[in-house]
């Protein structure tokens, strides 16, 4: 008698995650977002850096389909190029963020011992940080701009990162292939390269994407303090932030970029919440 | 207890001396030249040289960390730049407006977060449940600012319900604890629900169900006692969550507290106040923590106190 085949992992995940209507949304948003921020210059149906002062704080409809902002500036078109500077910093915050977390977090499950207990209570400090204050006081001292923000959202988010990784190495690491390929002679460095980070690579997934999210809303936090991305860079914290000063004459000058942020970060948490779903059995109902 | 309690303060202590240095490593990192940057481009020369004197700044880092230390110590935390005034003192006149604010907005997270949640794991997958979920997602994904200014439009501007901004009242205090709660009710809910449903699967659950008490008791009593862990250390972490968000509520609000007075000083250049506030922030929130690790033992006599 012939057995069937066993289905292969990523076939059972793509099953899992299709039928996970809300996770589909989130990927459908994600995909989007990525579209509209490549092809930015072609969809924008106005210069998003132009001022035309007799069109300031336009209505919504006709010529401007959102309006237009205190400079005349098309609110739909900075929205749209705004999506590059929320992507951009999102994706090379959540990358440093990896890339440290990464070796921090290996290193330290790892070998364990005093180099854990270093690296740790150094985390530790970092975390004692109440949520945003960390990445406020870097971009202060590093001063404000787009490269700042981002490395200012990666150190905020290195910390977590670091936790989450270190916590699956030292699950794995007392893992039966783990001690069988050291019984084999396979040396520290070919173990943790080809046994265990191979192995955490779906809770990086996971978190990565649920990162994103916090990352952007950080990002635009800072952006709205003045902090971050400086004008005349389209950044939607920015534009809520310019808006504030007419919210009873044009109060859709910051309620458009507002949404834009909403539908961003809200992409990402339900892809994320799909991706833990079918990738992490273990993580469900959380 | 005892014991236990001086232990998890003295382990505290090298976090609070790590979070100073942090802090003043930051400011060091400045680029440029701190003083120049707070006297402006026309300062003399003798200026500049003089306030660095008076700061300590020509001093090298380490010596200027322990004579901050041991200053703090005493319980002063050097003057502001521009007011001239004792850091301490600028503090403590906001910070019991962001004691407030942040106080209100937990008491909001907790009630309504836990309840939601209650009804939420009762009734999994019941309209209520899946209406909470996407509010919830929905909760989490918005820009605490940017929530502010659409709650002031439409309660403030459109019904006239609250006041726009300021200080004094509770009609004051409802909108901006309302908006600063938000993502911690989501965040709570979520919590709640899911450690209540693994809960409602055990084998005493059903005892109580069976021996005849009334749900009410079976949930309250015996089920969310057991699942109140998670959700208290979750309360816990959300507090830090709470005081950054502080920063922003208070700055769409006008709410007088320590997030303004904190946003003021760096755009002021004034780095001993910075310093002072994000230093302020940091010890609450690792106070918070250690509070929440001390309830473990009163929540669940099973986690040793040794």
């Amino acid at each position: 008698m012939k057995h069937p085949s066993p289905p292969s992992p990523l076939r059972e995940f793509w099953e899992q995650f299709t039928e996970n209507r809300l996770a589909l949304v989130g990927l459908a948003i994600v995909v989007a977002l990525v579209l509209v921020a490549i092809f930015a210059p072609f969809l924008a149906p106005h210069d998003p850096t132009h001022q035309s002062l007799p069109d300031k704080r336009a209505k919504p409809g006709g010529k401007f389909i959102l309006g237009a902002d205190e400079f005349g500036r098309d609110i739909l078109s900075r929205i749209i190029y705004g999506t590059r500077a929320a992507l951009l910093v999102g994706v090379l915050s959540v990358a440093i963020a990896l890339f440290f977390g990464m070796l921090l977090g290996t290193i330290s499950g790892f070998f364990g011992g005093l180099c854990d207990n270093l690296i740790m209570r150094a985390l530790d400090i970092l975390l004692a940080f109440p949520y945003l204050l960390l990445a406020i006081a870097v971009v202060s001292a590093i001063g404000p701009g787009i490269l700042n923000t981002t490395i200012a959202v990666g150190i905020w988010a290195t910390p977590g990162f670091a936790r989450i990784i270190r916590a699956s190495v030292l699950t794995i690491k007392k893992a039966d292939y783990v001690q069988a390929a050291r019984a084999l002679g396979a040396s520290n460095g070919r173990i943790m390269l080809s046994h265990v980070i191979p192995n955490f690579i779906s809770p990086i997934i996971v978190y990565s994407t649920l990162y994103m999210a916090n990352a952007i809303l950080v990002e635009a936090a800072l952006s709205f303090l003045g902090l971050g991305v400086q004008p005349p860079t389209p950044s939607w914290g920015l534009m809520v932030s310019s808006g504030r000063d007419f919210l009873l004459s044009a109060p859709h000058v910051a309620t458009f970029p507002g949404i834009a942020i909403m539908i961003t970060v809200l992409g990402f948490n339900l892809l994320g919440d799909g991706l833990r779903d079918s990738l992490d059995p273990r993580l469900r109902n959380l | 207890m005892l014991g236990f309690i001086t232990k998890r303060l003295l382990l505290a202590i090298p976090t609070i001396l790590g979070v100073i240095f942090i802090v003043m490593l930051t400011i060091e990192l400045v680029p440029g030249d701190p003083v120049e940057l707070m006297l402006g481009e026309h300062a003399t020369r003798e200026a500049v040289e003089k306030v660095r004197t008076a700061l300590g700044l020509d001093k090298p880092l380490i010596t200027r960390y322990v004579l901050y230390v041991k200053n703090l110590a005493r319980g002063d935390m050097g003057r502001s730049i521009r007011e001239n005034r004792e850091v301490t003192k600028e503090i403590s006149d906001v910070w019991p407006a962001t004691v407030e604010l942040t106080l209100a907005a937990m008491l909001i997270a907790i009630v309504l977060g836990v309840s939601v949640g209650i009804i939420s794991a009762v009734k999994p997958n019941s309209w209520f449940d899946n209406v909470n979920r996407v509010v919830s997602l929905l909760g989490l994904s918005m820009p605490v600012f940017w929530t502010g200014l659409v709650l002031i439009v439409i309660f403030s501007f459109w019904l006239r319900l609250f006041p726009i901004g300021g200080t004094g009242t509770l009609r004051h205090l409802i909108l901006p604890a309302f908006t600063l709660s938000l993502p911690s009710i989501a965040m709570i809910s979520r919590m709640t629900r899911s450690s209540l449903l693994e809960v409602l699967k055990e084998d005493y659950v059903r005892t109580a169900k069976a021996k005849g008490l009334s749900p009410r008791v079976v949930i309250l009593r015996h089920a969310l006692r057991n699942a109140l862990i998670p959700i208290v250390t979750l309360s816990g972490l959300q507090t830090g969550q709470l005081m950054g968000g502080a920063i922003l509520t208070e700055t769409v609000f006008g709410w007088p507290g320590l997030g303004r007075l904190m946003v003021r000083a760096i755009f002021a250049r004034d780095y001993i106040l910075l310093q002072g506030a994000v230093l302020v922030f940091a010890l609450a929130f690792v106070v918070i923590n250690l509070l929440v690790d001390l309830s473990y033992s009163f929540l669940d006599p099973r986690v040793s106190t040794q």
